[in-house]
């Protein structure tokens, strides 16, 4: 055994009162900033709910079109969005993509503006660094308890630890596609009397555009690996369909659910990524795939 | 050559730079008579210009040469501040490029000075007209008023057709035509060229370096430009500067150097140039009252212009700027020009010929 060098009671004891202190006396804080994200995921949801399926269906199928003027993709959306339907998960596949999306716009709003900030300042990337990685590795459940105990159960901490898990990937490609801009061009951009924020905007952004678009894609990935967890503290949607399949050991319900989620992943994920090829492509980084 | 004061464009007074993480202090033991080897090994500072002088006549292609690493990219740098020197003086038509606040300097950046790069630096989400339109719309120039100063420059340096090309879709040759029409189209006076043409074939190289000796003519711009190229630098420059590990090893007309190197290093180059290319008539030419000839050339032709011409005549008068005779030159007197230089003795004399005497 490890010899007891310090009694660490005390310390636990500390932080269970600071949150406990936290709780009571910031509580309603918290869940009052926290309801301009509750109030866009409604809407999302609203929208998205209110929409005819059919109308989704026509509107998804049509993006992907557009995002490889090919039928390949669009069959695929397709097919996997009838198969969504059929199976009688259309509405908890809505919240499901309504949580997604909420999370997805704001890690965008968060993540693009700090990614640009590590970009530039080598000492707020060595501090924002260790951050991502605790934010990604932490196992959820460690902030999601403390999450539940200050915004109460409901759709806030489930959107938090959402946007908590997936920021991070969207944050390090940012600043990863700023910093690798090609420095000869950069510099060309100086001699022509550019100031940084004319850098940034004209030449380091849409270079980098390909790449953060990389990590929007990873954002809406992990948002959507979180949704079983999520739905443990209430958000409902697919994921909570899973959790009522392993509760009520229906493999069934669990199978179609889950299968639901991978279904919305692989729609998600492609049309991203042909949106990506196509900017890559336009921004000349990469030749043009016929 | 005496340059009056006021034709003088840009001037460096002893600029030194020192690379590395204190260069101050590096600087003092430079001065304190460390080497730069020393320097390197011992502090890990590297020197990359040390105690440069140079002056740059106004209209004129001036060619700073050198090996790589021999600091030439990091002096052109200093004109327009890419980089900033440890210690010396810029000043560019008066004005000290040092003192500068940075918003003088990015005016400065947008107004005075503009550049070429070696790698280009286009920007490849934009058209070849958004390229060339780039440096007015830092400037703050109106969408139509810049796209058709671009059309024009585009049209200049030929590559009318082009406008809506993306940088990747253009030849190497053709990409740097868009770098220099962009340089252009800002109508600085100042002009810099950071080895523009090295990263091209030798066919184009050639027909850019003409290109750009034609443009001068109409354009008369102070153009300061670095190669790593002796027979670049002797085809445009009207003034050269030879730079190794840093420091100026020579400076002169073309044909100066040519005739004249300074030291062991120069003379390696000018080994292997063309020098019927480097050396103009004046400088060789019997001057003085002769008879007219009856075939002439400009004082500042070059021997390789008038070579061809003695299959023919044996005299080639030479003219100066009003068209009067001011001299001649004879084929043995081109030759003897173009052998007194760097050829190695290969003769001996004939055996034949020592009997005979």
């Amino acid at each position: 055994m490890f010899p007891e060098l310090i009694d660490t009671r005390p310390l636990r004891r500390a932080v269970d009162g600071a949150l406990g202190w936290v709780v009571t006396n910031w509580g309603s804080a918290f869940e009052a900033a926290a309801k301009p994200l509750l109030l866009l995921l409604n809407a999302i949801e609203a929208l998205l709910v209110a929409t005819p399926w059919w109308l989704i269906i026509i509107v998804l199928t049509g993006i992907a079109w557009l995002a490889t003027r090919r039928w390949p993709l669009p069959m695929t959306v397709l097919i996997s969005l009838l198969f969504l339907g059929v199976m009688e998960l259309w509405r908890d596949a809505m919240s499901t993509t309504a949580l997604m999306i909420a999370a997805t716009l704001t890690a965008i709003v968060v993540s693009i503006p700090l990614g640009v900030w590590m970009s530039r300042s080598a000492r707020v990337r060595q501090f924002f660094t260790p951050v991502l990685d605790l934010m990604q590795t932490l196992p959820s459940f460690v902030y999601l308890i403390p999450t539940v105990m200050i915004f109460g159960p409901g759709k806030i901490p489930a959107l938090i630890a959402t946007i908590v898990y997936a920021a991070p990937p969207l944050v390090r490609l940012t600043d990863l596609g700023l910093r690798s801009v090609d420095p000869a061009v950069m510099e060309a951009s100086r001699a022509f009397g550019t100031n940084p924020t004319q850098r940034l905007l004209g030449v380091q952004i849409p270079l980098a555009l390909p790449t953060i678009l990389a990590g929007i894609n990873q954002t809406t990935m992990m948002a959507l690996a979180m949704v079983v967890i999520a739905s443990m503290i209430g958000a409902g949607g697919l994921g909570y369909q899973v959790l009522q399949g392993i509760g009520r050991l229906e493999v069934s319900r669990g199978l179609f659910a889950g299968l639901g989620i991978v279904v919305l992943a692989i729609v998600f994920d492609r049309i991203t990524q042909a949106f990506g090829r196509q900017l890559q492509a336009r921004v000349g980084i990469s030749e043009v795939r016929a | 050559m005496m340059t009056m004061q006021n034709d003088v464009a840009i001037s460096m007074k002893a600029v030194t730079k020192i690379f590395g993480p204190a260069p101050i202090q590096a600087l003092t033991a430079l001065q304190g008579g460390m080497s730069k080897a020393e320097l390197q090994s011992e502090t890990g500072h590297v020197v990359g210009l040390d105690g440069v002088s140079l002056q740059v006549a106004r209209g004129q292609i001036h060619v700073v040469m050198g090996l790589s690493g021999s600091g030439k990219s990091t002096l052109i740098r200093h004109v327009n501040r890419l980089i900033e020197p440890t210690t010396g003086e810029i000043i560019v038509y008066g004005e000290s490029v040092l003192a500068m606040s940075l918003e003088q300097l990015r005016e400065y950046r947008r107004t005075r000075v503009a550049m070429v790069f070696q790698k280009f630096g286009l920007l490849p989400h934009r058209s070849v007209t958004d390229n060339v339109a780039y440096g007015l719309e830092v400037r703050g120039v109106r969408k139509a008023e810049r796209e058709a100063e671009a059309r024009k420059w585009i049209e200049v340096v030929g590559l009318a057709g082009y406008e809506n090309a993306r940088p990747r879709q253009l030849s190497g040759g053709q990409q740097q035509r868009v770098g220099l029409a962009r340089a252009l189209a800002l109508d600085t006076d100042i002009l810099l060229m950071d080895e523009a043409f090295s990263a091209l074939d030798p066919l184009i190289r050639s027909g850019m370096q003409d290109q750009l000796v034609s443009l001068q003519k109409t354009l008369n711009k102070t153009i300061l430009f670095i190669t790593h190229d002796f027979d670049e630098a002797l085809k445009i420059g009207d003034r050269v500067t030879v730079l190794k590990d840093g420091a100026v090893q020579q400076e002169g007309a073309p044909e100066e150097i040519v005739l004249n190197p300074a030291n062991e290093h120069i003379e390696e180059f000018v080994h292997d140039v063309n020098k019927a290319r480097a050396i103009r008539v004046r400088t060789i030419m019997e001057s003085g009252p002769s008879e007219p000839c009856s075939i002439a050339v400009p004082a500042d032709a070059r021997c390789e212009d008038v070579l061809p011409l003695f299959a023919e005549h044996q005299w080639v008068g030479v003219l100066d700027a009003s068209g009067e005779q001011v001299g001649r030159v004879t084929a043995r007197r081109v030759i003897g020009a173009l052998a007194r230089h760097g050829a190695k003795s290969v003769a001996v004399s004939s055996p034949a010929l020592e009997v005979a005497s």
